[in-house]
């Protein structure tokens, strides 16, 4: 009998042999890494874990790792991963995708899956732009922006989705940012052990359509307080921040969605007595 | 899909009469990686072309990279309206080989053509080579590096240009009207260009036969001042235009009348509400970026219900979320049009590529009984007036109207003549007042009935998707349900359509049936068959639905045969002409994308079935 | 917050700290070369590739020195440095698909001096003797390496003012 332990699986196991095809100093390289470095900090085997996206270039993740992946249509990322992890408890699902996916088609799911508290987490990696199609303005794109499909700036105010994951239920809240590789890991990995539905905002910068963005981290900072588990609390600190405070803001202790799948141990049969008269 | 008649077709596929020595179009292809810039080379070669009074068509094709990657500009010129890729290409002009054989498929060499490449940068892959064409190295880096602050891309220029028989100076002038950098990156590259143009000289020595003929002097002026300008007096309107398939649909929209577009951004229809959206806000009109297909398709609803003619425009993944809601414009009677750029299907697909793979579902994707125009137009100029006359359909007979363009359209650019304007304007039936009660759906024996345009007193009603009767009260009663519906189907059955439904051109007891980007290829290639001494007739449908039976009857009497040509895996043009339309001996030639069909393969396929057809024993083939 | 930073107290876990710093930087370079290489730069992506190799060896280097055979041999570290990237790391974002040699040699430059400031703070906070011996030690190492690379770009040609400028727009596909 070998006793000899396995060495724990680094990040490098988690990811596949297909080069992204992302653009140099995209910053999606990084929650690459920092997505496998979580998943070999918590040893949970890649066949265990399923990474489910949208369409976008953040949505192409996964294929770049080696565990299960589900590339579906625009902004159903989170239904089909509602759908996976409800049929499947036992599963590990991750769920990614960008801001245009996201929040704009996805943002109606975006809310219900906050509300409905499945065990699973979300990482949005957030250049507040359409990088796929060519650099239209996103939901959290600012308002003066200028683009060609809204020259001068769509006018509208950006979405502030941690104020809207909060108010709608979701169970664990953080902001994060793809220039800190090990930070973002780190915070991954708390929101995959969190019960109850997690997400994480990544700012991560397009370096094609906002090479303004490259300047992000010379405003990002840490959080400055710990996480709270008061909503209240989290409401006034979100509200009111800067947009660059990383970490975990919210860590609830709401009761997940009950997931019940096989509980039930009754024969097939048994379900026809009701129809005797 | 093969022909299998002995193939006594000479080599090469040569449009236009016999007797000709010049050829009648040159194909030319730049290829390269990572910031070389094919794409503003190409771009400038087409407008250069148009300078010189040629026409022209160029088509884009990449990698997967959004910056680096690497690139092709496919090009066809000539002397003629063109707008459709030859068999094959005279000229494959490289600035390295990085993964430029990707586009293998897409850049067949003629055996009797040319590859030049940077003499620095290796053989070309064998996969261009080892159908005949010959290489020539010259250093096209090297002379750009003599030259400081010069691009290669416009020593290519000036030798693909000067190679095609484009003149120096409408090379140089395209290069200066798109020059938005420095004024001293402006005189180096045209020394790059300079140097481009007279390296052509040694090329073509050196590539003996394999140089390509240059296209003689075009008719017309020699080039002027402006693109537009090219063989008109100064003051009037140009007579040639520059433009895509996308442009070109938007300004037929808002000619046709539209005001309001919603729309989400998606490949490959995106260029078009990018042209709209300033174009709109001039003409007074406005754009809106919806969060979704959904909410797009509500909102042009919502607009059109208030008077203002509306206007989407998506692809195959958007038009599928949008069917609820044109199912509501259609029960509603609230004119919408719904553009739909074909691409590789089915799902995600192959967004940057064309098919012709969504007619099945614009004809009958809708759930219960809900009649509704669907129109195609037949090349990049036709963008403009059947977007037009969508838009005056759709209002003069309150319904929605899809208009399938697709990626080869859309996104490709040609030389064109400027397009006559057809006419067509949004006309909708106003309800003016008067009648207590107001009946929105009453039952006219047009099937059309007036609408009211929120504002005017008297005649307030709810517009609904629930069946309704007349007056627009919901209705579950049969003679309710009957009578609206017979309504719905009524007024697009009974509406004079005009000889704009198809293009029917040619004689002869075949006839091949088409629509869509393959029009002009299929065009070309009847050309080409008839050269040969076999009759056809050629039948480009604009008008898909409603049928038009005895307009198809008319345009196929005497037709003994048919051959219905498409790009899509399920044959579905043809399938759904046999489901709508008494058809004579049908046969189908189709193919998915996202290759397109080229001319060539098209005439030896019409050639091999029409002598099939002709044989005594009447063979039963299908050319698939 | 993250979890608990520790320096190095033995001269073991500095050599092991120094082993993750170079096989980071090895892994750093070998996914930027991939990176080049999707997107046609060839150059960067052989210089990248090239400094991969470099990088594993003084990997090697050190587990031969200290008697290593596999990676998980040498004592656990944790990984102490404020923010994102391991001191030798290039970072990610600093990279552009049109860089020339020259610009990847920039690079490493700052990646050399960082690796050699890190060490040199290693040993001025050195808590013993042998600690601040070993952390010396790899401080000179790193000079030498920052040499190695001026030496380099002495050679490579300084690259033109418009490299960055690219004709073509981007492209789209989903």
């Amino acid at each position: 009998m070998n006793d000899v332990v396995a060495p724990p699986p680094t990040a490098a196991a988690y990811k596949s042999d297909y080069k992204p095809i992302w653009c140099p100093g995209c910053g999606d390289y990084t929650v690459l890494n920092a997505v496998t470095r979580a998943f070999a900090q918590l040893a949970l085997p890649p066949h265990q874990i399923a990474v489910v996206s949208g369409i976008g270039c953040s949505s192409r993740i996964p294929a770049y790792t080696s565990c299960y992946g589900f590339h579906g249509v625009h902004g159903r990322s989170l239904a089909a991963g509602t759908g996976l992890k409800v049929a499947r408890p036992d599963l590990t699902v991750l769920v990614a995708g960008g801001d245009g996916d996201g929040y704009s088609i996805g943002g109606n799911h975006f809310l219900h899956a906050c509300r409905r508290n499945v065990d699973l987490t979300y990482i949005v990696m957030d250049n507040h732009v359409y990088g796929m199609t060519k650099g239209q303005a996103s939901p959290t794109t600012e308002p003066d922006w200028d683009n060609k499909l809204s020259p001068g700036g769509t006018g509208i105010r950006a979405f502030h989705p941690l104020v809207i994951a909060l108010a709608s239920g979701a169970n664990f809240v953080a902001r994060a940012f793809s220039g800190d590789q090990n930070g973002t890991a780190d915070i991954i990995a708390k929101a995959i052990r969190h019960p109850g539905f997690s997400f994480v905002e990544i700012l991560s910068p397009c370096v094609t359509f906002r090479p303004e963005q490259r300047d992000w981290k010379n405003h990002v900072h840490p959080a400055s307080v710990e996480a709270t588990d008061d909503p209240a609390r989290a409401a006034r600190r979100i509200m009111t921040d800067d947009g660059f405070n990383i970490g975990v803001l919210y860590q609830g202790r709401r009761t997940p969605y009950p997931l019940k799948m096989g509980s039930g141990q009754a024969a097939v049969e048994s379900l026809e007595t009701e129809f005797a008269p | 899909m093969s022909a299998s008649i002995p193939n006594d077709s000479p080599a090469q596929h040569t449009p236009g009469t016999a007797g000709e020595s010049a050829p009648a179009s040159l194909s030319i292809a730049l290829a390269g990686s990572g910031g070389s810039g094919v794409m503003t080379a190409g771009t400038m070669l087409l407008d250069a072309a148009a300078r010189a009074g040629l026409y022209g068509l160029m088509v884009r094709t990449s990698g997967p990279q959004i910056r680096g990657g690497e690139a092709a500009a496919l090009l066809r010129l000539g002397r003629h309206p063109i707008e459709t890729l030859d068999d094959g290409f005279d000229l494959l002009l490289a600035f390295d080989w990085q993964n430029v054989n990707r586009f293998a498929d897409e850049i067949p060499l003629r055996p009797s053509g040319l590859i030049v490449g940077d003499s620095n940068e290796g053989e070309p892959p064998e996969v261009f080579t080892g159908g005949g064409a010959r290489f020539v190295g010259i250093p096209l880096k090297k002379t750009a590096k003599e030259i400081a602050g010069s691009w290669v891309n416009m020593v290519a220029l000036g030798l693909a240009g000067t190679l095609a028989g484009i003149p120096a100076l409408a090379l140089e002038e395209a290069l200066r009207a798109s020059w938005k950098r420095s004024e001293a990156g402006l005189q180096a590259n045209l020394s790059a260009l300079q140097a481009g143009i007279a390296l052509a000289g040694t090329v073509a020595h050196e590539a003996g036969a394999h140089a390509p003929t240059p296209l003689s002097e075009a008719t017309g002026s020699p080039a002027t001042g402006s693109p537009a300008a090219a063989s008109s007096p100064s003051g009037a309107a140009p007579s040639r235009w520059l433009i895509s398939g996308n442009e070109a649909a938007g300004y037929g929209a808002i000619c046709g009348g539209i005001r309001f577009v919603a729309a989400y951004p998606i490949t490959p229809a995106t260029e078009m509400l990018e042209w709209m959206a300033p174009a709109l806000a001039k003409v007074g009109g406005t754009l809106l970026q919806a969060e979704d297909e959904l909410a797009s398709v509500n909102m042009i609803i919502g607009a059109s219900y208030g008077g203002v003619p509306s206007l989407t425009a998506t692809a195959g993944p958007g038009l599928a979320l949008m069917t609820e809601g044109i199912g509501l414009a259609v029960s509603a009677e609230v004119p919408i049009v719904v553009v739909d750029v074909m691409r590789g299907g089915p799902s995600t697909g192959i967004p940057a590529k064309s098919e012709q793979s969504d007619l099945s579902f614009a004809v009958s994707g809708l759930h219960g009984d809900a009649p509704r125009l669907v129109l195609a137009p037949t090349s990049i100029a036709d963008c403009m007036a059947t977007t037009q006359w969508a838009v005056a359909l759709a209002e003069a007979t309150q319904t929605a109207a899809i208009v399938l363009s697709d990626q080869f359209m859309g996104q490709s650019r040609a030389i064109i003549d400027r397009p006559a304007d057809p006419g067509f304007r949004a006309s909708r039936l106003v309800a003016e007042g008067g009648e207590t009660p107001y009946r929105r759906y009453l039952d006219t024996p047009s099937g059309i009935s007036p609408m009211a345009v929120p504002g005017t007193p008297g005649i307030a009603y709810t517009a609904d998707g629930l069946e309704h009767n007349e007056r627009g009260i919901p209705s579950s009663q049969v003679r309710d349900h009957q009578q609206q519906l017979d309504k719905r189907e009524r007024k697009l059955a009974r509406h004079d359509y005009g000889d704009w439904w198809a293009d029917c051109e040619g004689d002869g007891d075949l006839a091949v049936v088409t629509f869509g980007s393959t029009t002009c290829a299929v065009r070309e290639a009847l050309t080409r068959v008839r050269a040969r001494g076999v009759a056809a007739r050629l039948l480009a449908l604009r008008l898909l639905a409603p049928a038009q039976p005895q307009r198809m009857a008319a345009a196929l009497a005497g037709v003994k045969r048919i051959l219905v040509v498409e790009q899509n895996h399920g044959a579905q043009l043809y399938r759904y002409l046999r489901s709508v339309y008494e058809l004579p001996d049908a046969r189908s030639l189709h193919r998915p994308g996202p290759l397109p069909l080229r001319p060539g393969e098209l005439a030896d396929a019409i050639l091999a079935w029409s002598d099939a057809a002709h044989r005594p024993e009447n063979r039963q083939e299908e050319i698939a | 917050m993250s979890p608990e930073r520790t320096r190095p107290a033995t001269l073991a876990e500095v050599m092991a700290q120094a082993l993750g710093i170079e096989r980071d930087a090895a892994e750093r370079y070998s996914s930027l070369a991939d990176v080049m290489e999707v997107h046609n730069n060839r150059e960067v992506a052989a210089l990248f590739r090239k400094m991969a190799s470099i990088e594993a060896t003084h990997a090697q280097q050190i587990m031969n020195a200290m008697g290593w055979t596999r990676a998980e041999d040498a004592p656990a570290v944790s990984r102490w440095w404020p923010g994102g990237d391991a001191p030798e790391s290039v970072p990610q974002d600093e990279i552009h698909y049109l860089m020339t040699p020259w610009h990847a040699l920039q690079l490493a430059l700052g990646a050399e001096q960082r690796a050699e400031a890190f060490f040199a703070e290693l040993a001025s906070n050195a808590p013993t003797a042998a600690v601040r011996e070993a952390a010396l030690e790899m401080r000179n190492e790193e000079r030498e390496h920052v040499e190695l690379i001026r030496d380099w770009l002495a050679k490579v040609p300084r690259p033109e003012e418009d490299w960055a400028v690219d004709p073509d727009p981007p492209r789209y596909l989903d």
